[in-house]
């Protein structure tokens, strides 16, 4: 599966809304429109680091890397790029 | 599930019991009646390479996989709930979020002086008036030039009293983050919390700052990744130890429980005989095999890396705290009146089960993360 797609179907697994037409664009920040909790982050920085083999450290947590679909693959891209 | 341990972790987890049955199981009243773990008894656990359970071998630590390092914490939990907190709060809540998030240098200074039991960790998020929302921490932090400056209380704070820093969380206007305070920091304050239920080996303070001024340098995190990424990442690992401690309680109290219902008689019979002692029995065995289940599948699940890890270490802390207080009041029942007295260990087992369900966020938050899960991961779009 593409990069977005892996990271969408991780996203809309793991959302803490149960309403079954909640719908989000790549460039939507999940955080701000409520569509995942603060659990949901170390979640997905455990889920990135395991399925990119990359190590997210100090530097990475600009929390901008990890607020939109679009956003999370750019950082994933430039850390095995 | 295989937990089939190496010659080397299996020779750590036999260190550690006959360190457990010789140095601290014995003294585990003496300590609460002392109100102090003894400085060389944190000595002797660093020597032993104990405050570096989980660190890596090239920073002096013995690298513990989670599945060990919960065998580990179960077996000095039996001992003492004091001793065991130190480990839980230096190495699963200070030491493990420096280890994920500081800065190379942070790491490099605090890691190996850790390990040495050189410094002490401890972590300071709770306050007066801010428990379970934690998020909503009223200690301000202010940019003054290139250091920070902050203000406010901590409370309830584990070895708050002898440690030599601190895992700090405050806020500036909702933007929460993480600082390693030192004790030295002028304007930092601590003092001891006496009168409580539990824990009272374990040096709680409350920790007041005013003006206390850090550099920039100690930051951890990011500004504003406080919250999100070290308290849940320090509360992660925090659970994890905790579960594991509701197991080592349990089973403690399940050994307590079955031996005394063999050596007491009454109406000329074993206390064992009875069905209804027997019943007590037989839950406890039943929940502590459940609850290790549990803590053995987190355990696995961490050790992979896997995602699923945090929600399976939520339930483990969840169950195995609610069953530790379960089994533990049964084992007092089991013991009558001797079950109230201090010269029994069930005692004590029943008031630290107590403190699981309300530390590293509480049974009812446990629940509602749970219920979200199983919302979301249970449903069926079937009509009938
Ligand atoms: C022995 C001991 C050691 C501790 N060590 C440390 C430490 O080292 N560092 C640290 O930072 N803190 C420490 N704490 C503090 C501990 O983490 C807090 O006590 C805990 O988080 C609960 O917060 P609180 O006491 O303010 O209770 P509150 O948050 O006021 O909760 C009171 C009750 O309300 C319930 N409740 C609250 N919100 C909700 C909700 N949304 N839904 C349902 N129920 C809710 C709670 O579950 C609880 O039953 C320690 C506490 C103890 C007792």
């Amino acid at each position: 599966m593409e990069l977005k797609g892996k990271i969408r179907n991780f996203i809309e697994e793991n959302m803490t809304i149960y309403d079954d037409e909640a719908v989000f664009a790549d460039d939507d920040n999940i955080f701000e429109l409520g569509f995942v909790d603060s659990m949901f982050a170390l979640k997905l920085v455990t889920f990135i680091e395991r399925e990119f083999a990359i190590q997210v450290a100090n530097d990475d947590l600009v929390l901008d890397n990890f607020s939109t679909v679009d956003n999370i693959t750019n950082f994933i891209n430039s850390k095995v790029a | 599930m295989n937990i089939s341990l190496t010659v080397e972790q299996e020779q750590i987890i036999q260190d550690v019991r006959a360190f457990v049955e010789e140095e601290v199981r014995p003294f585990a009243t003496h300590f609460e009646e002392q109100q102090a773990l003894p400085k060389d008894l944190i000595q002797k656990m660093a020597a032993r390479g104990y405050l570096g359970a989980t660190f890596p071998k090239k920073y002096g630590g013995l690298e513990l996989d989670p599945i060990t390092y919960g065998l580990f914490t179960e077996e000095i939990g039996k001992g003492d709930s004091n001793t065991r907190g130190l480990i839980t709060v230096h190495v699963s809540l200070a030491g493990e979020c420096i280890l994920k998030w500081g800065t190379r240098e942070q790491v490099e200074y605090w890691i190996p002086q850790m390990v040495q039991g050189k410094k002490i960790g401890a972590f300071a998020l709770t306050e007066p008036d801010v428990g379970t929302d934690a998020k909503s921490v009223q200690t301000t932090y202010v940019k003054d030039g290139s250091n920070y400056i902050i203000n406010g209380r901590k409370k309830w704070i584990s070895f708050g009293d002898i440690a030599d820093f601190f895992v700090l969380i405050a806020s500036n206007e909702g933007k929460v983050t993480a600082f390693i305070v030192e004790r030295e920091r002028k304007g930092l304050n601590t003092s001891p919390i006496p009168g409580l239920l539990a824990g009272k080996a374990s040096h709680i303070a409350e920790i007041e700052l005013n003006n206390v001024v850090v550099p920039e340098a100690n930051i951890l995190g990011r500004l504003g990744a406080g919250f999100t990424y070290v308290v849940n990442t320090a509360l992660d690992h925090g659970r994890y130890s905790i579960a594991w401690s509701g197991v080592s309680l349990a089973q403690a109290a399940l050994e307590a429980m079955v031996s005394y219902s063999r050596q007491r008689s009454q109406f000329g019979k074993k206390l064992r005989t009875y069905q209804f002692i027997q019943g007590m029995i037989a839950d406890a065995v039943t929940k502590t095999h459940a609850a290790r289940s549990l803590c053995l599948r987190a355990g696995e699940l961490r050790k992979n890396g896997d995602p699923e890890a945090i929600i399976e270490t939520s339930l483990a802390k969840y169950y195995a705290s609610k069953i530790a207080m379960d089994i533990t009041i049964d084992a007092v029942q089991v013991h009558g009146g001797n079950g109230c007295y201090n010269k029994y260990p069930v005692e004590r087992y029943f008031r630290e089960a107590k403190i699981l369900e309300i530390i590293e966020g509480t049974s009812q938050v446990q629940q509602e993360i749970i219920a979200g899960y199983g919302i979301k991961k249970y449903y069926t779009r079937r009509e009938s």
